[in-house]
């Protein structure tokens, strides 16, 4: 059997590997997409240890002093 | 020797392609047009990334559920000869890998469609994507001739979790668009199974045209015809609906009924000899049924419900 520079399985095998990287590709651009549209949406968001951020409590000053 | 001599004669190594077909792109599309659908005519605003990423999500759960299917049909699979080539029989891919691909894209859905969407939504998607892998395809569909039906359910489902990535819950509108599917599931798949002759038989699933005979089925038909028709309507009177919903509705629905009459009119010797030309018209103007009725919601939508 001539051996071929590229044989059959080899053209399996790159297109199993090319179409897992466009996925990943493809993955990565989405995550990256929903996180500035979350962000901008500015959907409520607490930090690592759930204390409530600042800006979301109710003022403790009176109207006036403000 | 070469590992490239000792490929030779060996079962072929699996293209990217046998994965995408191990997710049955072609029920994905259904999956994806009535789940948009349902996510786009919700009277919740979404902005439409999260709309695109919560149906591609849906899609992918979908996906995840076929590659379970096969997974565990890969018997059946291998002994009906409109399946035998799929990637599981034909030795392209081990069922192990398949098994681990469906359970790892099923989690991965699930839990992306909770960040993307909400967390109702996501459960729900685990439910369906539970229903059609376990209760359909391991429990019912090789027990009871009525598996169709309730397989029906699992393809019914879809339009609801859109519209619950929008709005966070359930509501009428919700039920009447899973109804709608689910009730058309039986006549579409019969009427198929009318014409098709397939070797269910061989592979030993019940379906009704080989336990309850060919006469039983067509009256089945005529039967989920009538009772398809008032939901279908009804979704017209909802907040989804408007007057070229309903329009569209009773028209399709009347195509229908009439189909199904026909097809109970016929006596299997009329049918062969004109090679089952009824059932296979009824058959396409099922699938133009359920995509105008989807259609409809959209234009309806677009024009302003009521």
């Amino acid at each position: 059997m001539p051996l071929n520079a590229e044989h059959e399985i080899h053209r399996r095998r790159r297109s199993r590997n090319v179409g897992l990287a466009v996925v990943l590709v493809c993955f990565v651009a989405l995550v990256f997409g929903l996180t500035v549209v979350k962000v901008q949406q500015g959907d409520m968001m607490e930090a690592f240890d759930h204390q409530p951020r600042v800006s979301v409590l109710p003022s403790d000053q009176p109207e006036a002093a403000r | 020797m070469t590992d490239i001599n000792a490929y030779q004669g060996a079962a072929p190594e699996a293209e990217f392609s046998d994965f995408v077909a191990l997710l049955k792109p072609r029920v994905m599309s259904l999956v994806v047009f009535t789940a948009f659908v349902g996510l786009w005519v919700a009277p919740v605003d979404v902005h439409p990334f999260i709309a695109f990423c919560s149906v591609l999500f849906i899609a992918l759960g979908g996906g995840a559920s076929g590659a379970l299917n096969m997974w565990y049909d890969a018997d059946i699979d291998a002994v009906m000869r409109r399946t035998q080539n799929r990637p599981i029989p034909a030795g392209r891919i081990d069922g192990n890998a398949a098994l681990a691909l469906g359970l790892i894209l099923a989690g991965f859905a699930v839990m992306m469609l909770g960040l993307a969407a909400n967390w109702f939504a996501a459960g729900f998607l685990a439910f369906t994507i539970f229903f059609y892998a376990v209760v359909y395809t391991i429990w019912l569909k090789r027990w009871t001739p009525q598996n169709i039906v309730i397989g029906g359910a699992a393809g019914a489902f879809p339009p609801m979790i859109g519209w619950a990535c929008a709005t966070g819950g359930i509501s009428l509108e919700s039920l009447l668009m899973f109804a709608l599917i689910f009730f058309w599931t039986p006549p579409h798949f019969w009427a198929l199974a009318l014409f098709m002759k397939s070797d269910y038989h061989e592979a030993k699933v019940p379906m009704l045209t080989v336990t309850h005979g060919r006469p039983a089925t067509r009256r089945h038909i005529f039967a989920y015809t009538l009772v398809l028709a008032p939901f279908a309507v009804w979704l017209g009177f909802t907040q989804v609906g408007g007057p070229i919903y309903l329009a569209a509705s009773v028209v399709l629905n009347a195509l229908f009924i009439h189909g199904g009459w026909q097809i109970l009119r016929r006596s299997e010797e009329a049918a062969i000899a004109d090679g089952y030309a009824v059932e296979k018209r009824v058959f396409k103007l099922s699938l133009n049924y359920l995509f105008l009725h989807f259609v409809a919601l959209l234009v309806q939508n677009w024009w302003g419900a009521w």
